[in-house]
């Protein structure tokens, strides 16, 4: 542990990405995390107190209306934004900026449309300069996964959304990153595409065993996807409650339900009824 | 242009050719009843005769030729300085603020009313309309270029961004692909307008070129002669821009791509697509 404040190991780590999680089993520590908002105009707490670990191989879901701040906290994770205040451990390395082994997946498929399915899936091998041919069967293999190999040559313009989304989503895999980091992934389709892609986002999930921190303003969507949901409350953003959900895995959209999985939507639920519920 | 095609059916084309011969009907029909001077509307058929004269003597193809080398050169040169010019401004915030204030000043001057002054400068050859060309393509490459290059989409910049790429790799795979519509409209606003301003210099003086010969067939009361070179200049215009539109299709081929199974969720992404400009830009080819 004392080589982590070495500034030199902390780059070198995050330029090729590795680090041991093993040694610890909280693989990601956010430490009292703010952040505020704000330049001329009135300052926005979006983030107070953030105290968070998450364990490697775990899902874990952000429930929250809009402005609670569970955008903020993924796009700090990502290193896209740094935190006012507090600290955030991948590893035994201090978060300083983005990762190569971090994939995100936003709220809208963010295709590039003069690419193909396969030239958009391998963005992040293109980004990171990476040996495409070394990864061209592993983007195969990923598209395959999600059901659309007779879509590899096609432009993003030629699919659906639920398939422009599932690019999105194995895109974000293709570099073999240890985390998945997910915007509300699924908050632009239909009620049917999505409770589909929940399921196939799940088994995915068991196939490629990553950390997952999962947005979502759809309270069972997080109870059936993930092993704790966190729900924050806005204004300022922080965490009102960590809940695990302890149902058994494979999860089936039957379980929805169930009394056990009412029960867990419920005293989520309860957070907002005061706020006028979620937005 | 509206999408019109599916009105293309082989009826409609032949009411489309009978709308021809009576447009042209008309036009003989009045030079000849209507007692309309010569000078002032030559008949339709003296037009024709006066394109056959000019074309089959080499007349027009010499000038013609001497007029398409002087746009496509002024173009060229113009396109080139304007993009380039773009891509700095758009990259470059320092560079933007002390050069922003020129450009301001010389997109609201008329930049054709320089056209006299290079004539002095320049002489009655090449030179100077290709330098009229070049500055009046210039301006909409420019401002093209930079509204291009800053529309690249947020969420797209964040993904390479988060995947710990450079600036520079923003640049090439995304702000640059993001910019080429609006270039693509700069290019053909900028064509349009190097034609003008070739034109409008050749007018003033030149030793050779449509412009020039046009303005030599009105000095003797050739206007039968004016109106085929009006013609010739027109059929090169669209000559000029068909190309560039053959080109533009090659360029911006994911924008004509149709859907393969259209569901509920990709018409919303279609909607909020086509808010975005497709293949539009902060100067439309409809403002010229």
């Amino acid at each position: 542990m004392a080589s982590l404040t070495g500034a030199s190991a902390t780059e070198a780590s995050s330029k090729n990405g590795q680090f041991d999680a093993s040694r610890s089993p909280d693989f990601i520590r956010i430490e009292n995390v703010g952040k505020l908002f704000g330049g001329r105009g009135p300052v926005v707490t979006a983030l107070q107190d953030i105290n968070l670990q998450i364990g490697l191989g775990e899902f874990v879901a952000v429930v929250g209306p809009s402005g609670c701040g569970k955008s903020t906290l993924l796009r700090t994770l990502a290193g896209l934004i740094p935190p006012s205040s507090g600290k955030v451990w991948f590893g035994d390395h201090r978060l300083e900026g983005p990762r190569h082994d971090i994939g995100v997946v936003f709220q809208s498929p963010v295709l590039f449309p003069w690419r193909t399915v396969l030239e958009n899936v391998l963005i992040p091998v293109d980004v990171q300069k990476l040996d495409r041919k070394k990864y061209l069967s592993r983007a195969r293999d990923l598209i395959d996964l999600v059901g659309l190999s007779e879509f590899e040559r096609r432009y993003p313009a030629e699919l659906s959304g639920g398939m422009q989304q599932r690019v999105g989503i194995v895109r974000a895999l293709v570099h073999d990153p240890a985390m998945l980091l997910m915007d509300e992934p699924f908050g632009a389709l239909d009620a049917m595409t999505r409770e589909h892609m929940n399921v196939e986002l799940q088994r995915l999930w068991t196939a490629q065993h990553k950390t997952i921190l999962f947005i979502t303003h759809s309270i069972p969507e997080a109870v059936f996807l993930a092993d704790r949901v966190v729900v924050m409350t806005p204004r300022p953003g922080r965490i009102a409650e960590v809940l695990d959900i302890d149902l058994p895995r494979e999860r089936t959209l039957d379980m929805m339900s169930t009394a056990p999985f009412g029960e867990y939507t419920r005293r989520i639920r309860a957070h907002f009824g005061s706020a006028g519920g979620m937005d | 242009m509206p999408d019109l095609s599916s009105l293309d059916t082989l009826r409609n084309r032949i009411l489309s050719i009978l709308l021809l011969c009576l447009v042209l009907g008309i036009w003989q029909g009045s030079s000849m009843f209507l007692n309309i001077p010569a000078f002032i509307l030559p008949s339709a058929t003296a037009v024709a005769q006066g394109l056959w004269r000019g074309t089959t003597s080499g007349l027009y193809l010499h000038h013609g030729a001497v007029t398409l080398f002087e746009v496509l050169a002024g173009f060229a040169l113009g396109g080139v300085l304007g993009l380039a010019l773009g891509v700095a401004v758009a990259l470059n915030r320092r560079f933007a603020y002390f050069i922003y204030p020129y450009i301001i000043m010389f997109q609201s001057m008329p930049k054709v009313a320089l056209a006299p002054l290079f004539v002095l400068w320049f002489g009655l050859g090449v030179t100077s309309k290709i330098v009229t060309a070049a500055l009046v393509a210039f301006f909409p490459m420019m401002i093209n270029t930079i509204s291009g290059l800053n529309s690249a989409d947020k969420d797209r910049i964040d993904l390479i961004r988060s995947l710990g790429g450079s600036e520079r790799q923003v640049f090439t795979m995304l702000r640059f692909p993001s910019a080429l519509p609006f270039i693509m409209a700069g290019l053909e606003i900028g064509m349009a307008l190097a034609l003008i301003g070739t034109v409008v210099t050749e007018f003033l003086g030149a030793e050779a070129g449509l412009g020039m010969l046009m303005q030599s067939m009105n000095f003797v009361m050739d206007v039968a002669g004016s109106f085929s070179v009006l013609i010739i200049l027109a059929t090169v215009g669209l000559l000029l821009n068909q190309a560039l539109i053959m080109i533009r299709h090659r360029v911006l081929f994911w924008e004509r791509l149709g859907r393969a199974e259209p569901d509920l969720a990709s018409e919303e992404n279609f909607a909020a697509e086509s808010k975005r400009p497709r293949g539009g830009s902060a100067l439309s080819p409809s403002q010229k």
